[in-house]
């Protein structure tokens, strides 16, 4: 029976009051509702405060490269599959250095669930702008306000026909652990875009605001009916869905490679007879 | 001897330089093979020159016994390098004039789309080769794919022999090999898939670039038979993290790119060696800066792999200088790789990547794969960077054990968890870089050849190997005392195992395939010795032994 107390509890390099703390309890919450053992699980994390997140809790990690998260990711589930593999890292990371990692990871629909945390605002290097900052937002790199518009993660994986996205809100724990659970569950790419304050830098997108405005989708709302997934995809203002935006049940990539139905590739033999007939093909 | 093909992409050039080769290493014949190639698919001028011998043959030469002109562009550039008694096979319907000109009439020995199967033909029964051998070759390349070709193949290859059974041009055949014996015709990026293979690789994730692609299509290509899995990333700083993410995850795992490519992997090898995370990584050089000359050859990136990775990390670079050494230091890396728990390199380039050798065959089923770490752990809690004597920690594996694996780019504790505790990260800075003092220890020794104390000795390194050897064979033969010293492993360098060399030798002059001497300065940086006179060569092109004598004013 895995518990709480077996993800452990460490002290943190965050601000007092930071998104980040919800979202790791969530994070505990949802694993040991999984009854997923500690070693069972490998996080993957870029750079930034998110990042850090997996050394707060008890796992395998590994702590790579700023926004190069789901590369590893993807070689390490499809070395060893039965690893339940968690990218965790925020809006710059996953949105704009691994942006095409982004996108290639849906494509591939990799048994992976992506939690980005996302402040809308990079934390680690002091306020600029992120790929998620609202058009106009003042920083000290971008003191006439950001200039670019600010990418809609979820519409662009619904539109990719990711196999699972939605969305969080960190001030909401239990709604947030439940959508975790959900997507380890979820055989494919999962993506949840957790909105979170970020209480340094972002004064106008507040615990407040987000609590104003994020609202769940109702029992009624259909996540595999894509063109519905698309219209709540694109509402954001006054009124921001969270739930369950989209599913799919595409089969997810690992299932491409015969080898794997063997079991991990770890461990596995190398065939030095099939070895030797393929050499003999070049004589 | 020395045949050389030329054409244009699409003529099929590669296809009877392939099958030529083929059937005179199933002769018994040794090969050594060139390919010139432009960067379009059509058109163009290229090039798959052959030199073939009773012995093995050393690097590629310039002069051709037998020109095999597919257009008038190919007798135009190369009738110069025609050696006397040599001959030039071209189309009877190409207008040409002079002489050593065997003109063959293609359109009335095949149909258009056959008749490089003619050429093939031609220069088979000119060179002496068995039409059984020839035939068998045919239907080995085409038979299991296009049954319905064959019979044409076949009836054009019989055209051809007979054809060339009636004229009286003649070209130096090949003396017979009696009892050959049974070769492998591989070039180097198939050496490379193989070795790999063989050391177990599970893992390799790429992203098209020439002239390494071949690694690639090749490993590709048994994947479902070797149980290994190909992957190619959307770029090429996928292809080396999802490496680094298999190998953490415990499977044997590399890449394969050249320069530009590799410049995009930098960060991630960087990454490799703070998370001690067991990758070989190939380079296959073609001349920069920038996109440079696509599909030609150089040794320009020596320095950018070895100072590739901000920070400080043990390292090792293998420059294989044959098609065997290909295949033997692709296992080593990957061993050394998996036992230092870090990046080594594999740095080779087009000339190489293309060169088809005639090889004896790998003893594969004795070869053993590398084995992934399964260190036995006794201590709680496990700390996956442990200090210990060598600077190598036990590695275990996510998921295999209960104990959890934590590694980090930042710096960490022994147990893998960040920190800024400043004592730890010297600790830290130490233990990596014991590691290269164990590889250093591995080294191995550069090639000594040729008389001691020289008047003359020549250093190289890497693919320039075989035609530096014949330089300097066909240099003594004339009496000189001449000497080559050369580098198939150029990182980590050891003085002992050469200085002695460099200080008996009258004059030392090191021959490179770049502009500014890479070897010959860090030669210098290592050991202060300088060696002042080079040999450069940077126009794209690989070494040949005229070249090198040219240059020394042989």
């Amino acid at each position: 029976m895995v518990t709480i107390d077996d993800y452990g509890e460490y002290e943190t390099a965050w601000c007092p009051g930071c998104g980040n703390f919800s979202i790791l309890k969530a994070v505990k919450q949802a694993l040991v509702a999984s009854q997923q053992e500690p070693h069972e699980v490998l996080f993957v994390s870029g750079i930034g405060q998110a990042a850090k997140a997996p050394h707060y809790l008890n796992a395998n990690v590994f702590n790579g490269l700023h926004g190069r998260s789901l590369p590893v990711a993807t070689g390490a589930k499809l070395a060893n599959p039965e690893l339940t593999v968690i990218v965790e890292s925020g809006d710059g990371c996953n949105y704009g250095e691994g942006g095409n990692h982004f996108l290639a990871a849906m494509r591939r629909n990799i048994n992976v669930t992506l939690l980005v945390h996302n402040n809308q605002v990079y934390g680690l290097t002091k306020g600029q702008a992120s790929p998620t900052t609202a058009e106009g937002f003042v920083t000290k790199a971008q003191p006439e306000g950001a200039t670019s518009a600010p990418l809609n993660p979820i519409a662009v994986a619904v539109v990719m026909q990711a196999g699972f996205v939605a969305r969080g809100f960190s001030g909401m724990i239990d709604h947030l652990s439940e959508l975790i659970q959900q997507a380890i569950a979820h055989p494919g790419f999962a993506l949840i875009d957790v909105l979170q304050p970020c209480v340094s830098f972002n004064k106008v997108n507040t615990y407040a605001w987000y609590k104003d405005r994020c609202y769940p989708l109702p029992a009624t709302y259909d996540p595999t009916y894509w063109e519905g997934a698309m219209k709540a995809a694109r509402e954001w203002g006054d009124k921001i869905p969270v739930g369950i935006i989209y599913r799919n049940d595409r089969p997810s990539f690992e299932k491409h490679f015969p080898v794997l139905s063997q079991g991990p590739l770890v461990g596995q033999d190398v065939d030095r007879v099939m070895l030797k007939r393929i050499m003999e093909e070049y004589g | 001897m020395n045949i050389l093909i030329g054409g244009e992409a699409g003529q099929g050039l590669v296809t009877i330089g392939h099958l030529l080769g083929k059937a005179l290493v199933r002769s018994g014949y040794f090969i050594g093979v060139t390919q010139g190639y432009q960067s379009r698919i059509r058109g163009g001028h290229n090039t798959f020159a052959i030199r073939v011998g009773v012995d093995e043959v050393d690097g590629p030469v310039e002069a051709v016994d037998l020109l095999v002109a597919l257009d008038i562009n190919t007798a135009t550039l190369y009738r110069k390098d025609l050696l006397s008694g040599g001959l030039i096979v071209i189309d009877a319907a190409l207008e040409i004039a002079g002489d050593r000109l065997l003109r063959v009439p293609f359109k009335e020995l095949a149909k258009s789309r056959f008749s490089n199967i003619a050429a093939l033909g031609v220069v088979g029964s000119l060179l002496g080769l068995d039409k059984g051998v020839m035939a068998r070759t045919l239907s080995d390349f085409f038979g299991k794919k296009h049954p319905q070709v064959m019979e044409e193949n076949l009836r054009v290859l019989e055209a051809a022999f007979h054809w060339c059974s009636g004229q009286t041009a003649t070209v130096r055949k090949l003396p017979p090999v009696v009892n050959p014996s049974q070769r492998l015709m591989l070039n180097g990026n198939e050496a490379i898939a193989l070795g790999s293979l063989s050391a177990g690789l599970k893992f390799f994730a790429f992203y098209p670039m020439t002239p390494s692609t071949s690694i690639s299509q090749n490993l590709a290509g048994y994947a479902r038979q070797m149980g290994l899995i190909v992957e190619q990333a959307e770029d090429e700083i996928a292809a080396i993290n999802m490496a680094i993410g298999a190998s953490f995850a415990g499977v044997p795992s590399m890449v394969a790119t050249s320069g530009g490519g590799f410049a995009l992997m930098v960060e991630g090898i960087s990454l490799a060696a703070m998370t001690e995370t067991p990758l070989v990584i190939v380079v296959a050089q073609r001349p920069g800066p920038a996109t440079g000359l696509p599909t030609h050859t150089g040794q320009e990136d020596l320095e950018l792999v070895l100072h590739a990775g901000h920070g400080e990390f043990p390292r090792a670079i293998f420059a294989p200088g044959t098609v065997e050494e290909c295949f033997h230091l692709t296992r080593r890396a990957l061993e050394l790789a998996e036992r230092y728990q870090g990046p080594i390199f594999l740095l080779t380039d087009q000339f190489l990547a293309d060169s088809y050798r005639a090889v004896p065959s790998f003893d594969v089923e004795n070869l053993a794969p590398v084995r992934v770490s399964t260190d036995a752990v006794s201590s709680e809690p496990y700390l996956r960077f442990a200090i210990t004597e060598s600077g190598i920690s036990p590695r275990l594996l996510p998921g295999i054990t209960e104990h959890l694996v934590v590694a980090d780019s930042d710096e960490h504790t022994q147990d893998g968890h960040i920190t800024e505790d400043l004592s730890v990260r010297k600790l830290m800075v130490e233990k990596r870089l014991k590691k290269g003092e164990g590889l250093r220890a591995e080294v191995i020794s550069p090639d000594m050849k040729g008389n001691g104390n020289p008047d003359l000795l020549l250093v190289s390194w890497g693919s320039s190997k075989g035609a530096v050897h014949e330089a300097a064979s066909r240099m003594r033969s004339n009496g000189e005392k001449v000497a080559t010293l050369h580098f198939s492993q150029v990182w980590p360098l050891v003085p002992e195992q050469f200085m002695g060399h460099l200080q008996e030798a009258g004059q030392v002059i090191s021959i490179e395939g770049n502009a500014t001497g890479q070897l010959a300065r860090l030669i210098r940086r290592e050991t202060g010795f300088e060696i002042k006179k080079k040999v450069l060569r940077y126009d794209g092109l690989p070494f040949t032994t005229e070249s090198i004598l040219r240059e020394l004013n042989r």
